[in-house]
């Protein structure tokens, strides 16, 4: 604690103390706490306490109040919690006798600020903070204090029965480790006595009938194995699961729904790793008596699961991909194809009793669907999905819910009534569907796959979103189509299929709704992303009217089109503009008029999505080497910095220093220099140029102006990506690290310029004028000049200043005492003025 | 089809929409009809317009002669389909003349939203605003104790006419569905954007955009659709033509039916604006519009351009120009709009054609997810509808989703089926006259249950019932000249009273045991009890609904025991 707290806190705590003052906001009592915490993390020593004696004096005032406030007691509570937290504080708060009637019988549990919930948490919260060392545990017993957190689980606050839950989590487990000298076994009398405490609670909770005491054991054990993995939580484990295998199979008690994660946590858990065990038997057997809806979230974990039998696996994906199957089995003839399962391991009555109904439908079909998007995001999957099964019932999905397919059986009709034009699942297939396109061995289905894609890109029922992932998903399976084509000889259906991908995207287009002209513009960038190289696809789209549909939208009223159409024009440049062979002939816009429209439109649009879009167009330009076809690239740097240093959106500013950064160690290369700063410069260097003409390129492009301004910009990421920018020349310039000696720099001609520059970046953003170029004697475009400013401005220091956050100053736990004391005094001051 | 019943037996026609009024001068003017027809005033002017577009689009062509050999059965055999299917050919007309369409409206009785109309006392009739089209109606046809409703071309879309009046129809008995969308599959705004992004791309490819439409409906909703999206799409350059005899009736009366229009169109009247963005695009030269292709248009024309005229079926009207003209060029596009036609039938004659056919029609009207939407709203007892609508479109059977479902299941029929509904009339309202009612003494038996006997003449004329004071008994004849006492007043007997109440046969007995019966037994029956007089030979009789003294000529004996009786029993 530094003086000038020590020195504040006496007030803040007689503050405190004082029922007369109003009690303070909640949050500055938190950043108190917060702050206590951090003080007595690593220090256990009892000094804290004795030193400040205030603080168990402001403990016992509370404590001396007949009517303390809620919020006061509360924080008292959670203090005496955290100080206690170590045996020497421990000790010390006992002989002055504070823990009792805090935590004791003697405190507030029978009196009426019990009834305030806040109260009751605190308690928890600070008996929880409290036990960390054999005393306190011992103190708790003596004082009742088990019985109370067992009662407190059914807490009517949910907030006070989860802490109460986590704190007889902690207890049994520091309990256990703390005081257990050997292995345990299941006799009781070996475990400690907290621990058998709970231990025996936790079983007469279990097997007393009742929902709410089981649900609560239940909550208990899950975090109990999600936190810990010790060798004794097998033996708890052995214990209970007996139990818990009686909750699956027998329906006295409605526990199921809370059966999934906890067998999950179990199965995570490295001491159950045995594939031998019993455990893994009940595991199956949960699979199998849990409802689709709950074991669903448990077959997916445990095929996240490293360690796992591989039939439990099996077990899992059967669950997992049940409705899958059902879907494909109601829209085929019997025996047409094979299912996605073997029917003997799966009982699908009940998935099918779900699908038929129409307000569990979708819920099912959603849920599996993400979990299976989930799984095949997944590198390692330890078990073969099937995909070409999957894939067929994705496109039965689809199908179903579009309408467009007549299904063979009654079960079938009820679900395709069920799912015709339902968009939630139309959303959740087509996601799955985008996913599966990275998978392989879909290749015989890739023709009617697109038929069905191409049906939501026709369609007109079709609604925005569902375009969106259609688009989506479709732009990824042609790049399977293009390399699928490549290998073998399709080449004539994929020309059709994106001959009809490019006349509906011609439509989509011109649609008047503008979410549709917008996604159709992503999907165009996407697939040049993807497909620039391949001839099939340039071809196609160059013989089609998207290139000039494209650029008439660069004119659309709304922005995120015009930002979008940008973006695709951008990309559009490199399969027409910038490619080599590339006469392209009607379109509305040549080379130049092109960078002219969208140098307009970086000056001029009322909105900041399309101007953000020029700039990180143009930045990708000049990364991929196409600027300089265009124009010179110090020329064309210089206008777009120009343009975009007085922008009033500072992501368009930011996006700016990205081109300079560009550009920048695209000049280096070509300079010579290495790019790497800490790599011996002077062999590198040209001795050609001299050296304090190498900015020379920088200053033609007025890129120090710029810099130099942005460090004093008003909105911090600007300024620290410029000063990240400069340091990163500097180190290509000055090798050293130390500054340039002052007295030379004052005495160098740009002296009294840059002199003057290290002042105003001094006050950073508070330079809101930075006055233009030239005006006191700062030439940003004299190379000479800039190598000095270089070397001499305190660049890191400038770094660590833009990388303090702004209210490090507010933060700061000095200031939060003063501000408690401000507030308290003005109340005082208030008080003299009502006399 | 007339056979099924004479026209001229029919009172009242209730005229739903103007596309349902079309064969109205048929009726009105070669059936011997002489009932009244109800109409709203939008659905008269706007129906006028159409009509008057059809005897224009007809009458500018004449024919020479016109053929009729072909009617034969035995020559009709042998055309070529479509032709040879069609049937009752003989049974064919001729368009109607303008004569017959004025006569016909002239019939019309204007009616406005929730007006009630009485038809001959018998039931009342309410035109509701049903939300697809400017004065288009569903009905409700009500006696004091049923509710009919007849719901035809209904909207619950927002686009330019008043919303639909939902809250009318519960509580019908009732409710008889007419009307619904032709193209269930098509949902209305994504056809709107299909119809802009096909305008659109054929345009900018410099294709002309041909637009067969009627002269009103759709093309309101149409015309501002464009005008949101044209400025958007770059299309502020390209001329909009509206060719029709009619065109310019159309555009202004859509203007001046405030009353009649959404909540939106109406609100902009008190601006003062047009309702209708089309005045907008008409000042700003970007719509023209034209009674014909003759005269000003072709002075005026410019090409690419999107032309909007009649009639849809392509077989008459300017229309049949435009498609020679364009028919030919692969830029040039046909969008279909209305629902009413076989796109494909009405292109048959002019194939081959190399220009593009988009088919995007635009129908309101209720598709069946919004029927169940509004059955579950509404609760009508009964549904009745046309058979189509109970089953799966036959093109698509197993859209299963695509037809009315509703508890208890529909009643359906099919063309020319008689249907009984499925109420009965029980009840009638009786007025009583203040003089009959003032006389009238009410007797309360139970708390809140009070009755009187009324003794009166009942009137009856035109389906309306009175009670009146029954006429004063004829005084006896002054003179003795005997008066013959008119005959519509009835004699009037003294009036007996009125029993009510049950006998408890303990209290009775004890009763006939004061009285000196000293041998009464009691017997149970099925219905009540029998009290023996064992002694005087007399029996009792009381029953739920019935008391009978059944004793040998002692008629004192049995006046004594039916006094003892009517002491139990209430008079009134």
């Amino acid at each position: 604690m530094t003086r000038e707290c020590a020195a504040l806190l006496p007030g803040v705590c007689a503050a405190l103390a004082d029922p007369r003052q109003p009690g303070l906001d909640d949050t500055c009592l938190e950043k108190l706490l917060d702050w206590f915490r951090s003080l007595t993390w690593f220090d256990p020593t009892v000094e804290l306490v004795q030193d400040n004696p205030c603080l168990t004096e402001l403990i016992s005032s509370v404590l001396a109040l007949p009517e303390p406030s809620p919020s006061i007691l509360s924080f008292t509570l959670q203090l005496a919690g955290i100080l206690a937290a170590s045996e020497n504080r421990f000790q010390h708060l006992q002989q002055e006798k504070l823990l009792e009637r805090l935590f004791g019988r003697a405190g507030p549990r029978g009196r009426a600020v019990w009834e305030d919930a806040s109260v009751r948490s605190a308690w928890v919260r600070g008996v929880h903070s409290m036990v960390h060392h054999q005393p306190a545990l011992h103190f708790l017993c003596s004082e009742g204090g088990m019985d109370v957190i067992f009662a407190l689980q059914g807490d009517p606050s949910l907030f006070v029965a989860s802490a109460a839950s986590q704190l007889l989590v902690h207890i049994l487990t520091f309990s256990v480790e703390s005081e257990a000298s050997k292995a345990l076994s299941t006799k009781d009398c070996e475990w400690p006595e907290c621990a058998q405490m709970i231990k025996k609670h936790v079983e007469d909770s279990l097997q007393s009938g009742s929902a709410s005491r089981v649900e609560q054991s239940l909550k208990l054990l899950t975090s109990l194995f999600g936190s810990c993995c010790a060798a004794w939580t097998e033996v708890l484990w052995s214990d209970i699961a007996k139990q818990i295998e009686s909750f699956l199979v027998e329906e006295t008690v409605q526990a199921q729904h809370m059966l999934a994660n906890l067998l999950l946590n179990v199965a995570r858990s490295p001491v159950f790793c045995d594939t031998e065990g019993s455990f893994w038997a009940l595991v199956t057997s949960a699979l199998e008596h849990l409802t689709p809806v709950q074991a669903c979230p448990l077959a997916v974990g445990l095929l996240k699961l490293c360690k796992c039998p591989q039939d439990v696996r099996i077990q899992a994906l059967t669950v997992l991909l049940q409705p899958m199957d059902c879907i494909l089995r109601a829209a085929s003839q019997p025996l047409e194809y094979a299912g996605l399962l073997d029917e003997s391991v799966s009982d699908p009555v009940t998935v099918e009793s779900l699908l038929s109904s129409k307000t569990s439908c979708a819920g099912l079909l959603c849920q599996t669907l993400a979990h299976l998007e989930k799984l095949l995001s997944l590198k390692h999957l330890r078990v073969d999905l099937p995909y070409m099964s999957l894939l067929r019932s994705l496109m039965t999905i689809l199908q179903f819910c579009n309408g467009l397919l007549s299904p063979a059986s009654p079960l079938g009709s009820t679900i395709s009534r069920n799912l015709i034009n339902c968009f939630r699942v139309q959303k959740s297939a087509l996601d799955v569907l985008a996913a599966l396109s990275e998978k392989k061995g879909c290749d015989t289905l890739i023709g009617s796959l697109f038929d069905v894609l191409l049906a939501y890109l026709e369609s007109p029922n079709t609604s925005p979103t569902v375009l969106k992932k259609a688009f989506q998903a479709t732009s990824k399976w042609l790049v399977c189509l293009q390399e699928l084509s490549c290998s073998n000889s399709q080449c004539q259906q994929t020309e059709k299929i994106l001959e009809d991908v490019f006349a509906v995207l011609q439509k989509r287009l011109c649609s008047p709704c503008w979410e549709v002209r917008d996604s159709s513009l992503e999907f165009l960038t996407a697939m040049i992303k993807c497909l620039r190289d391949q001839d099939g696809f340039r071809q196609c789209l160059l013989s089609s009217e998207v290139p000039r549909l494209t650029e008439n939208l660069l004119e659309d009223p709304e922005s995120y089109v015009r930002a979008s159409a940008v973006t695709a024009v951008g990309h559009l440049a490199f399969v027409t503009y910038f490619a080599p062979e590339s006469p392209v002939a009607g379109n509305q816009y040549n080379k130049e008029n092109m960078v002219a429209k969208l140098q307009e439109i970086l000056s001029t649009d009322s909105e900041g999505f399309p101007r953000r879009a020029v700039i990180s167009i143009f930045t990708k330009w000049l990364r991929e080497g196409c600027a300089g076809q265009l124009e010179d690239a110090e020329q064309f740097v210089s206008r777009v910095i120009q343009t975009v240093e007085h922008d009033l959106d500072w992501e368009v500013r930011l996006g700016g220093l990205e081109l300079v950064e560009v550009f920048c160690s695209q000049t280096i290369c070509q300079l010579g220099l290495s790019e790497c700063p800490y790599a011996p410069v002077s062999s590198a260097v040209p001795s050609s140029i001299p050296q304090n003409q190498l900015l020379r390129p920088f200053c033609r492009a007025k890129l120090f102006g710029f810099l130099f301004r942005s460090l004093c910009d008003c909105d911090k990421p600007v300024g620290q990506r410029a000063c990240d920018i400069l340091i990163g020349l500097r180190g290509n310039f000055y090798p050293m690290s130390t500054l340039e000696n002052p007295r030379e720099i004052e005495d160098s001609p740009a002296g009294r310029g840059i002199a003057w520059l290290q002042r105003t970046l001094r006050q950073g953003s508070l330079a809101q004028n930075f006055p233009t170029d030239g005006a006191n004697g700062v030439d940003f475009q004299d190379p000479e000049s800039m190598m000095v400013a270089l070397g001499a401005i305190d660049l890191l220091e400038l770094h660590d200043e833009l990388n303090k956050s702004s209210d490090h100053v507010e933060e700061s736990p000095q200031s939060l005492l003063q501000d408690i004391l401000a507030t308290m005094g003005t109340i005082e001051e208030n008080e003299v003025d009502c006399y | 089809q007339t056979e099924l019943l004479d026209l001229s037996t029919v009172d009242v026609i209730l005229i739903s929409n103007y596309h349902c009024m079309m064969a109205l001068p048929y009726i009105t003017e070669y059936t011997g009809f002489t009932g009244t027809v109800y109409a709203t005033e939008p659905t008269v002017q706007i129906g006028r317009l159409l009509m008057e577009e059809l005897v224009n689009s007809i009458e500018r062509v004449p024919k020479a002669q016109s053929a009729s050999m072909w009617k034969n059965k035995e020559v009709q055999r042998l055309l070529p389909a479509p032709l040879k299917d069609a049937v009752e050919v003989s049974m064919w007309r001729k368009c109607y003349t303008m004569p017959e369409v004025n006569a016909a409206l002239s019939k019309i009785q204007l009616v406005g939203y929730s007006q009630k109309i009485e038809l001959f006392g018998a039931v009342q009739v309410t035109p509701l605003s049903s939300g697809y089209a400017l004065g288009s109606s569903n009905w409700i046809i009500q006696s004091h104790y049923e509710k009919v409703s007849y719901v035809s071309g209904s909207s619950l879309l927002t686009t330019h006419p008043q919303p639909m009046d939902q809250a009318s129809l519960k509580n019908s008995d009732v409710l008889i569905l007419t009307g619904l969308t032709q193209i269930p599959t098509a949902n209305p705004d994504g056809m709107v954007g299909e119809f802009c992004s096909n305008l659109a791309m054929t345009v900018r490819n410099g294709g002309n955009v041909l637009v067969p439409c009627y002269p009103s409906g759709v093309i309101y909703d149409l015309l501002e659709c464009l005008y949101q999206y044209i400025d958007s799409a770059g299309l502020s350059n390209v001329p909009f033509y509206f060719i029709s005899p009619v065109a310019n009736s159309s555009l202004e009366f859509s203007q001046i039916f405030a009353e009649w229009l959404c909540h939106n169109k109406q609100t902009k009247v008190y601006l003062p604006e047009p309702p209708f963005p089309h005045a907008e695009l008409i000042q700003t030269n970007k719509l023209k519009h034209y009674p014909s292709i003759h005269g000003d248009f072709s002075n005026d024309f410019k090409q690419p351009c999107v032309v909007f005229t009649g009639h849809p079926s392509l077989r008459f009207g300017d229309v049949v120009h435009f498609m020679e003209l364009w028919g030919k060029s692969s830029l040039n596009t046909v969008i279909f709009t209305e629902p009413d036609f076989s796109y494909l039938d009405a292109l048959a004659p002019y194939q081959p054609l190399a220009m593009k056919c988009v088919y995007c029609p635009i129908d309101t009207r209720l598709n069946f997810i919004q029927v169940s939407k509004l059955l579950k709203e509404v609760q009508p007892l009964h549904v009745v509808c046309p058979e189509q609508y109970t089953q799966p479109p036959p093109t698509q059977s197993h859209r299963t989703d695509l037809m009315v479902d509703c508890q208890p299941p529909a009643m359906s029929y099919r063309r020319a089926e008689v249907l009984t509904l499925p109420y009965k009339r029980r009840y009638e309202k009786i007025e009583i006259m203040p003089d009959l009612a003032d006389s009238l003494v009410p007797l309360e038996i139970k708390p809140g249950i009070s009755l009187a006997t009324v003794s009166a003449v009942l009137h009856t004329k035109d389906n309306k019932h009175v009670l009146q004071l029954p006429p004063k008994p004829p005084q006896p004849p002054a003179s003795k000249k005997r008066k013959r006492v008119s005959d519509d007043v009835p004699e009037c007997k003294a009036l007996k009273p009125l029993l009510s109440g049950s006998i408890p046969v303990d209290q009775f007995v004890q009763t006939l045991e004061k009285h000196g019966f000293s041998d009464v037994k009691v017997e149970d029956t099925a219905k009540g009890h029998i009290v023996l007089l064992q002694e005087a030979e007399t029996l009792i009789q009381l029953e739920e609904d019935s008391t009978h003294i059944i004793c040998d000529n002692d008629e004192p004996l049995r006046v004594k025991l039916r006094d003892l009786v009517l002491k139990f029993l209430q008079k009134f």
